[in-house]
């Protein structure tokens, strides 16, 4: 399915399960240390410096933009290492995330309870999903480099459900698929 | 060569501009051969989204080489391992003419800076230095550099542990499909599994570290490792994790142990992956 940005609650309610979405539009990007300070500014009580009601979060520290590129390399980096703070964007209205790799059972809980959905875009395909980027600029956090937050404008950018809100779970669903002998305790 | 013989010089910036190259060169270039693997792991592949997945690293790899673009934006901490023959003289210092590579090769390459300056109160030192560096003394009067970006997905998703000798080989078995299994996408599969075997602490995670810059297509010379390496890898890909984790047959690519004898109370495993951008260059001067 293809999907323009802001999400809708029409939009997260087709996203299920091995859907693959092709965003458009404004996404924001952010990893450890963003994240660490936008939950820093929620502890102190501070209105966020981005509203994050129907956005997008895409975990990805690029590579510096070659002359003439939007954007370097921009694959996304592993999203486990958000689950300590992403709970606390959804209740601000960040809808959709998009990183790789599995997250906490925790988290996935409180995904379905705050209708949020994540999705896994390739792993190590930088250079390929940089040919999705129109525009990419730095607007906050600027110090901390890869890490600071940056808003991409991005065309067709491909990712697949991996929970939705109905608690559908793609990596448990395939991998079980394809596992010929379980794993011993 | 007797004490007093004429040594080989080796100037600083020789070294300098080897790292440089060798570092930009491993981020855009996995080779030919390696992509050659991807293909023969596609063609294999059960699952429809396991062979989409390695479809689209497969051409990310080649639009890196195309472009000289960096496959992955996790461009690494810098490992370099030194072979350094003892009939070098080197001019100065080793250690900071290789950094003095890496800063060049990832400011001018384009490169992601990331190293953090401390690890609990973090920052970053903005030049991707220091690497690390590994240096070994062999014959000769020649330095062999190889020089592995490495990433940090697959790197946090590595271990060691100290088994005892009744663990075995189902021990090992044991602690390397549990590591790959619960580490899912997280590492990146497909992958190059290096292990290490014995020594001590250090010395397995080192071993292992070099399991992974061995050539994928070399075989164990140690047949009893040249047998596990082979059970390990069709084991691993019974787990269905599959490419990126999204389920499938191809979870690793290869499996290579390498080992060192160890304290009679002891069985070290060191498990170090290596996600699918396998990016290890040498040069020899």
């Amino acid at each position: 399915m293809y999907v323009k940005t802001p999400i809708t609650d029409q939009d997260i309610a087709k996203m299920r399960a091995g859907e693959i979405v092709y965003f458009s539009g404004v996404i924001y990007t952010g990893r450890d240390a963003a994240h660490k300070r936008l939950v820093e500014s929620l502890d102190r009580h501070e209105k966020l410096p981005i509203d994050f009601k129907g956005q997008v979060i895409y975990y990805v520290g690029p590579t510096p933009a070659k002359p003439g590129r939007p954007i370097g390399s921009c694959g996304p980096t592993s999203s486990y290492r958000m689950d300590a703070y992403s709970t606390r964007l959804m209740k601000e209205g960040l809808k959709v995330m998009i990183g790789k790799g599995d997250r906490s059972d925790a988290f996935v809980q409180d995904m379905i309870v705050e209708k949020g959905v994540y999705l896994q875009a390739v792993g190590g395909a930088g250079a390929l999903l940089s040919r999705k980027v129109i525009s990419s600029e730095v607007v906050l956090y600027h110090d901390l480099g890869a890490e600071a937050i940056y808003r991409l404008e991005v065309k067709d950018f491909p990712a697949i459900v991996t929970y939705d809100i109905y608690g559908g779970n793609l990596i448990i669903d395939e991998v079980k698929k394809y596992q010929i002998k379980p794993l011993e305790d | 060569m007797r004490l007093g013989d004429v040594m080989r010089y080796i100037e600083m910036e020789t070294i300098t501009s080897t790292v440089k190259a060798l570092a930009i060169d491993a981020n855009c270039n996995i080779g030919k051969s390696f992509i050659d693997v991807l293909r023969e792991a596609l063609k294999k592949e059960k699952s429809g989204i396991g062979q989409n997945v390695i479809e689209q690293i497969i051409e990310n790899d080649t639009i890196a080489m195309e472009h000289k673009e960096p496959m992955c934006q996790d461009t690494g901490m810098v490992v370099v391992f030194v072979e350094l023959g003892y009939d070098v003289h080197l001019k100065g210092d080793l250690y900071e003419a290789i950094n003095e590579g890496v800063r060049q090769a990832y400011e001018e390459g384009f490169l992601r800076k990331s190293v953090a300056k401390h690890p609990i109160t973090r920052g970053n030192t903005n030049d991707n230095t220091p690497a690390v560096i590994h240096v070994k003394l062999v014959p000769g009067d020649k330095i062999k550099i190889t020089l592995a970006p490495k990433g940090g997905g697959s790197e946090n998703m590595s271990l060691v542990k100290m088994l005892v000798p009744s663990d075995g080989i189902e021990g090992i078995k044991k602690l390397v499909l549990h590591t790959i299994f619960y580490a899912g996408g997280k590492p990146c599969p497909p992958l190059v599994v290096g292990i290490g075997l014995g020594g001590n602490l250090e010395k397995s995670a080192m071993i292992a570290k070099e399991a992974i810059m061995r050539d994928i297509h070399d075989v164990n010379p140690d047949p009893v490792l040249a047998q596990l390496e082979k059970e390990l890898l069709d084991e691993i890909n019974e787990l269905g994790v599959g490419p990126m984790g999204f389920g499938g047959s191809t979870t690793a690519l290869a499996v290579k142990i390498n080992s060192y004898p160890c304290h009679i109370a002891s069985l070290p495993v060191a498990i170090n992956l290596q996600c699918h951008a396998s990016r290890h260059k040498e040069s020899v001067i």
